[in-house]
């Protein structure tokens, strides 16, 4: 049994190992901001998924203690992964959108795809507060 | 008189979990506190939370979580995939438009949060009106398709969970 558990903690270490590797190699391979911003975004879940799972099989087993610290982790990577990567892809959209980043790619420039109603993009969309705000909020706002 | 004092009962139910989950203990003691929190912090920020989305506890919840999970793990594979053995002039990135039926910011956030987690696809923005959400895929074969996938699977469950 402890065999077992050896043998299963090992191969999840280094399933999560590959998978952040493959992540930085990524980063570092692809060719744009937008595309890159995919490697490291997803390394984390299932690469630092595994090493947790890991984790949550190795202490039990072997030094007797159980924590629950590791389901924690895993909720607060899902809650920020996707607001940090969407940080990078606005800024991103605006170095592009307003030209000061010298090199375009991800053909934000001429190829961005309009937006269906009449307004455009969120990040695109100027100083005024009532074009940026989506529908429910503004409600909010007035009621408090 | 209970929406008084518990304004947000799922946020409060969360709270009392994850304080027990960090204090990693399960005594009186610890419980009392998590039960102090979720009272009190829901009641103090609930001026932050005036919309007060609705959500439904139950089967399509549980559903749409297992779906995710399930869908990070095998299109982790799949990106992985694409970054070893993809040369960069092959890939075929696009931006995606996505429709949006879902109307409440809550329920919109979710849905950014879950295709930003799903490996190949990050979202970026959305548009000034909320009606549309802008996606970048890192390798699609056929836009419109991957749209639809998105819509069918992901938004069409969440439509059910907020009500």
């Amino acid at each position: 049994m402890t065999l077992f558990a050896e043998i299963l903690v090992s191969a999840l270490l280094v399933l999560g190992g590959v998978f952040v590797l493959v992540g930085s190699w990524g980063l570092a391979k692809l060719p744009s901001v937008m595309t890159r911003l995919h490697g490291p975004t997803k390394a984390t879940t299932l690469g630092v998924g595994a090493c947790l799972i890991a984790s949550m099989i190795y202490f039990p087993f072997f030094s007797g203690t159980w924590s629950a610290h590791e389901l924690l982790i895993t909720l607060f990577l899902f809650l920020t992964a996707p607001v940090s990567a969407n940080l990078i892809a606005k800024a991103h959209l605006h170095r592009q959108g307003r030209r000061i980043d010298p090199n375009p790619s991800d053909q934000i420039v001429d190829g961005l795809p309009p937006p269906l109603g009449t307004a455009d993009w969120a990040t695109f969309a100027g100083g005024t507060t009532t074009d940026t705000a989506i529908p429910g909020e503004a409600d909010g706002d007035r009621r408090s | 008189m209970i929406r008084r004092i518990l304004p947000h009962p799922g946020l409060s139910a969360m709270l009392v979990v994850v304080w027990l989950l960090l204090v990693n203990d399960f005594t009186f003691g610890a419980l009392f506190l998590a039960l102090v929190f979720g009272v009190l912090v829901p009641l103090f920020t609930s001026r932050f939370w005036p919309a007060r989305p609705v959500v439904r506890f139950g089967p399509d919840m549980i559903g749409y979580v297992g779906i995710v999970l399930y869908d990070i793990l095998i299109a982790n594979f799949q990106v992985a995939w694409i970054i070893v053995t993809r040369r960069n002039r092959d890939l075929r990135s696009h931006w995606l438009v996505i429709p949006l039926e879902l109307r409440s910011p809550e329920a919109i956030t979710t849905l950014a949060g879950t295709i930003s987690l799903t490996p190949g696809t990050v979202s970026s923005d959305i548009s000034g009106c909320g009606r549309a959400l802008l996606v970048h895929a890192l390798d699609v074969a056929d836009p419109e398709a991957e749209v639809a996938r998105i819509k069918r699977r992901y938004e069409a469950r969440l439509l059910r969970v907020f009500a």
